[in-house]
């Protein structure tokens, strides 16, 4: 029988279609159909300047915005030779985290929700929505930002922003993390219904570009903070959190959620370092370094950042006559995320269907862009 | 390895068929003869000093403008072994470009070449599923080739509506989304 799963399914995060064919509750074959969010991000980026794009982006993965337009600054910052001061750049480490963490608790929240679990939802939403209160308070908007601009950031951050990150970081620690991990990870049911499915083993996560949490659940400890920093990501003290397959075979759903369960973790450990780092340091412009006019010279460059959902890269190539990019192109993590989706969704039962698109985090705001 | 040396294994292996090499650029490239490109992607992977097993990006380019017009693909290939990158690309004829694929070597490339494919309208030999993927499967066209011009109709929907349109639509007629009886103009069989 032929099932189509969306594009109007609640539980698909966003308009995806997925054509089953299926022998009674096992599904044979799974075709995803995206492109329904398609909002032309490339063609809009050649009609536009290089600053121009930034709101683009953030419309991109719309959970993770500041993330977005992290990797488009670096990659104009990269093809321009701006070195942002050590100021900004733990401004923007600071964002980036909060942001993470925000986006895990989607991401972690709506999993359970998914496959049956409402309360942990309702709880991880509650403390985003804490985060969502900093970046308001920062610059004024509470999902799509443009914050990073090309050599600094919009907005300085407020007076006793560093303060209030840290009453964050205190309830995070003491409440939101044990509750979310005593609520939903170490939830019998929770882990008897993801623990043994959607298996995807190293070589196939690599050789489909898979990145992110959904690498690293699979067991490679591949993080481009750690492999190749940038924003001195070197300095920070933090681990990379890997799958370990505690409850079935490594590489599960349940791995992959583990694995951003824990990254939060590990995100709260960088902003510690980084607020106390911003409180001692020297205050400098953050339009300091944003050039007058954006105009790259003639070249290319392609450039990647780690985004909450995996490696986002972003290929600029200038002309260097014009004002516009000539071309960007996006490689989104969750994309190629998708396009592993009909591997692992052979042989699976209907109802696992679900849980597989919850584990592999997939925005299609960023698929399609 | 570093470029260079890259682009010397490679040059080794496949002679006249490496056609040029950028060393001055911000990430060195080195443009492949089109009828080779699966084999140097098969090289490229299996190769223990090369090992680039991961394909970071796929993307195609456009050039109208320059002597003679061609259309570029570009792959991002990184090694996660030797956490070494390196750029390939390929130039095409802007008219019927045609490559072979590359998704027998990385996996990956099935969508990014689909986009390309959708977007540039680039055919690549061999592809296991070459359909479009972002735009509806009846879009006449590609449009990030830069000759592209925005299409009047699609489906009998006005693309551009102009204040124009909305005062005839206040005054009775019917415009946009409707019955449709008539043909629309620039609606015809997708190649």
């Amino acid at each position: 029988m032929i099932l189509n799963m969306g594009p109007q399914h609640p539980s698909t995060h966003g308009v995806l279609r997925i054509e089953l064919r299926t022998d009674g509750e096992v599904v044979r074959a799974a075709r995803p159909h995206i492109g329904y969010l398609h909002r032309c991000f490339e063609k809009h980026a050649e009609s536009v300047d290089y600053p121009g794009v930034i709101p683009y982006t953030d419309r991109m993965d719309y959970v993770a915005s500041m993330g977005n337009s992290l990797g488009y600054a670096l990659a104009v910052e990269k093809l321009m030779g701006i070195e942002v001061s050590p100021y900004v750049q733990t401004i923007r480490v600071i964002m980036a985290e909060l942001q993470r963490i925000a986006s895990h608790c989607i991401a972690v929240g709506t999993y359970g929700m998914d496959i049956g679990a409402f309360t942990p939802f309702l709880h991880l939403l509650r403390d985003r929505e804490k985060i969502l209160d900093l970046f308001e308070w920062t610059c004024g908007a509470r999902l799509l930002y443009n914050y990073n601009w090309v050599g600094g950031v919009s907005h300085d951050v407020p007076d006793g922003f560093v303060k209030a990150v840290r009453q964050f970081l205190r309830e995070f620690d003491a409440i939101t993390y044990p509750e979310m991990i005593d609520l939903l990870i170490k939830n019998k049911i929770f882990i008897k219904r993801t623990a043994g499915i959607g298996v995807c083993s190293p070589e196939l996560a690599v050789s489909y570009d898979l990145t992110g949490p959904n690498l690293r659940g699979s067991g490679p400890p591949r993080d481009l903070r750690r492999d190749e920093p940038y924003l001195g990501y070197e300095n920070y003290e933090f681990d990379v959190v890997v799958g370990e397959g505690k409850f079935g075979p490594r590489g599960s759903c349940f791995d992959r959620n583990w694995v951003r369960a824990l990254e939060m973790k590990e995100s709260a450990k960088i902003l510690h370092q980084a607020v106390d780092r911003l409180e001692k340091m020297e205050h400098t412009d953050v339009h300091e370094k944003v050039p007058k006019r954006v105009k790259p010279a003639k070249g290319e460059v392609y450039a990647r950042s780690e985004a909450p959902r995996g490696q986002l890269g972003y290929y600029i190539v200038a002309d260097g006559t014009g004002i516009n990019p000539y071309r960007v192109k996006v490689k989104s993590p969750c994309f190629t995320a998708m396009s592993i989706f009909h591997v692992l969704a052979n042989g699976m039962y209907i109802a696992d269907i679900i849980a597989l698109i919850g584990s592999l985090d997939v925005v299609l705001g960023e698929i399609d862009r | 390895m570093d470029a260079p040396s890259i682009h010397g294994r490679l040059k080794d292996r496949f002679g006249e068929k490496i056609v040029a090499f950028q060393a001055e650029a911000l990430q060195p490239w080195a443009v492949v003869a089109p009828d080779v490109i699966a084999e140097v992607a098969v090289f490229a992977k299996s190769d223990a000093a090369l090992a680039f097993d991961n394909l970071l990006c796929l993307s195609a380019v456009d050039y109208p403008k320059e002597d003679p017009p061609r259309m570029e693909v570009v792959y991002h290939l990184f090694s996660y072994e030797h956490r070494h990158k390196f750029v390939l690309k390929v130039h095409l004829p802007r008219e019927g470009a045609h490559v072979p694929t590359v998704e027998g070597t990385w996996a990956v490339a099935n969508w990014h070449e689909r986009e390309a494919y959708d977007l540039f309208g680039i055919v690549f030999d061999g592809h296991s599923d070459l359909r479009r993927i972002l735009l509806p499967d009846d879009w006449v066209g590609h449009p990030l080739r830069k000759d592209w011009v925005d299409p009047d109709f699609y489906n009998g929907m006005h693309v551009k509506p102009t204040p124009q349109m909305a005062e005839r639509a206040m005054a009775g007629e019917k415009i946009g989304v409707g019955p449709f009886d008539f043909t629309p103009p620039n609606r015809h069989v997708d190649e």
